[in-house]
């Protein structure tokens, strides 16, 4: 305990508490008004016309934004959102009739596809009985639920459309070359996963069509060699309804409630997992090996070295 | 010609992707081999002209001498991306406001569906069960596929056309890739369109009747030639095989050695390279189409019998 401090000696004049406060007021109101001068608000509100110039503002975004190169390469090398791109790009690779845009759209898809996957998440149990009854309660309960179900549905239909088209394109243009041949692999992987989503998200409904459109795809899974019951050489492989590929993949022998939970976690945690991270490396790769693959200047025939050496001899203006 | 039934299969939500594709795939062929075609024009001019080939920007595109060759990402790469998602957004919303995602009756295990088919991008296998056992449809030639398909850019040892159009440069990679690709669109068409109940196959336009008994007689090639009895069905089996193999491998040949140039790419293809190709040609672009049509004219069911597997 501090011991108490001796009381400050009174003032010879008193002055009424109510006095004090009232010049205390005083005070105080002549300072907002040279705070708050005509001249002062003015200026105060011209800067809030530019709202980039506010401590607010730049504390978000960091660099100025104005048309100067400059400020245009900092806008993408310093934003985590578009740091995969390039601060220059080539005048050609712009155009959509070389890149048809599909890669890019597939990606967004992914990103819508998680985000309406993410909201279906709030509704739905992965339970037998229960299942079905979230859908039915989406549909026609949920403000907005059935939309939101339909864009899931349609948005992962032209995700695998547009992956293929994306691939189609790579073909065409013989983009998995040298030195992106393993980006071309990653991306083959990507395309099994993209495919492998949409067939387990088919089963989570519970209705019929998943049930049997799952019964027919697992039941090819038993005849697999060595691995299904019902495969070439699975029965000397010791391979029995309970112990084989399938069981794994439905977690029991039929299609149940853990093959619900299995897709259930498969459809909303494991692959998503997986195709992040490949598509980080499928971007990053990108990048790596230098940008997209064109449009790039014709290649004459005549121009290819002898045979023994892959590489093609510079073209005009190297 | 039932028009209802055709319009039935069409229209049914689920199969929208795939009358969209009969539009879309057309579409961006055309859109690139437009494209292949005016690079291989430019190509053919410049080769007959070295002089111009020095010279030449090389690019079909009309180019201004005073473009600086690069651009910012921002804005002029950006604005492009942000447009596409607008669009596609757009194009999803009033897809999905139009059309509603199907849901059947609960799932009951006691109750089959008939046709019971898979999402349309997996009727390709479910196709393919009818002209091979489950094994080598819904697990061999999935995985021969997606191998194939890695090891593509592997055994490709043609230095051109990396980065632009081109058909003249690139006929064989192109091509099996093309060959592929409509087999497999091909096996989705056949599934979505031409089978019905029981897998029965109708024509379109015609009635999908439940009550169909097809009076259909599949044969064994061993049966088909008076050899009824083991191991000789199987050895039978395993010399036609074998007969395939080496038939299609040399066709293959011929064909991949047609051109000069094609020979030239071939000189620098190593060894192995050839061997893969020759591999995943056989395996998958030959035997695919080559056992559809034997079950489909011929009413053949397996070429090699054997007591553990049947080819």
């Amino acid at each position: 305990m501090e011991p108490e401090k001796p009381e400050q000696p009174e003032p010879k004049t008193p002055v009424g508490l109510a006095t004090r406060v009232r010049e205390g007021m005083k005070e105080d109101l002549e300072a907002i008004k040279t705070k708050a001068n005509k001249d002062n608000v003015k200026a105060e509100i011209e800067n809030l016309k530019d709202p980039t110039k506010t401590q607010l503002y730049k504390s978000i975004f960091r660099v100025k934004h104005e048309p100067t190169p400059r400020s245009r390469s900092l806008g993408v090398l310093t934003n985590v959102f578009l740091h995969l791109h390039p601060a220059k790009i080539n005048r050609d690779a712009v155009r959509f009739s070389y890149t048809w845009g599909m890669g890019g759209i597939t990606f967004y898809l992914f990103i819508v596809l998680t985000f309406t996957g993410i909201l279906l998440m709030f509704y739905y149990h992965p339970s037998k009985g229960q299942a079905y009854q979230d859908i039915l309660y989406l549909e026609n309960d949920v403000p907005f639920g059935k939309l939101l179900r339909n864009m899931h549905r349609w948005g992962a239909h032209l995700m695998v459309i547009t992956t293929w088209l994306h691939m189609f394109r790579v073909v065409l243009t013989g983009s998995y070359k040298t030195p992106r041949e393993f980006n071309w692999a990653v991306g083959v992987v990507l395309l099994t996963l993209t495919l492998l989503l949409s067939f387990t998200g088919y089963l989570l409904p519970d209705d019929q069509l998943g049930f049997w459109a799952v019964t027919v795809g697992t039941n090819m899974a038993k005849a697999s060699p060595m691995l299904g019951n019902e495969g070439p050489f699975g029965a000397q492989a010791g391979m029995t309804p309970y112990n084989d590929v399938r069981f794994a993949l439905l977690g029991g022998s039929i299609v149940d409630a853990n093959a619900l939970l299995r897709s259930y976690i498969w459809h909303c945690i494991a692959i998503p997992t997986i195709v992040s991270v490949l598509l980080a490396v499928h971007f990053w790769r990108v990048r790596k090996d230098g940008g997209i693959s064109g449009p790039a200047p014709v290649m004459l025939e005549s121009e290819m070295r002898a045979a023994g050496s892959r590489a093609v001899k510079g073209a005009a203006g190297k | 010609m039932d028009w209802h039934q055709l319009w039935t299969i069409a229209t049914l939500p689920d199969n929208i992707p795939i009358v969209a594709m009969l539009f879309l795939i057309p579409f961006f062929s055309w859109l690139g081999f437009r494209q292949a075609i005016a690079n291989d024009r430019l190509i053919a001019q410049l080769e007959a002209d070295p002089k111009l080939a020095k010279t030449h920007h090389r690019k079909t595109w009309p180019w201004q001498p005073n473009w600086t060759k690069e651009l910012h990402v921002w804005p002029y790469l950006l604005r492009i991306e942000f447009l596409a998602t607008l669009i596609v957004t757009i194009i999803l919303y009033v897809w999905s406001i139009t059309l509603n995602a199907p849901l059947e009756e609960p799932s009951n295990p006691n109750l089959t569906m008939n046709p019971s088919k898979a999402p349309w991008y997996f009727l390709g296998l479910q196709e393919m069960l009818v002209y091979f056992d489950p094994w080598i449809a819904g697990v061999v030639m999935p995985t021969l596929i997606l191998i194939g398909l890695m090891v593509f850019p592997y055994v490709d040892a043609n230095p051109l056309g990396s980065g632009y159009y081109t058909w003249k440069q690139r006929k064989i990679a192109i091509g099996a890739f093309l060959v592929g690709f409509a087999t497999w669109v091909l096996l989705i068409i056949i599934g979505t369109f031409m089978r019905g109940p029981g897998w029965v196959w109708f024509w379109p336009g015609q009635t999908w009747d439940h009550n169909t008994v097809l009076y259909e007689v599949n044969r064994d090639l061993p049966d088909l030639v008076g050899i009824t009895s083991q191991p000789w069905k199987g050895i039978f089996g395993a010399v036609v095989v074998g007969l395939f193999f080496a038939l299609a491998g040399f066709v293959t040949h011929k064909l991949i050695m047609r051109k000069e140039f094609d020979k030239k790419i071939l000189e620098r293809t190593t060894l192995l390279q050839y061997l893969i190709f020759q591999f995943f040609a056989i395996t998958v672009l030959w035997a695919l189409p080559i056992k559809l049509l034997a079950r489909q004219l011929f009413r053949i069911k397996y070429v090699m019998v054997t007591p553990w597997f049947n080819i």
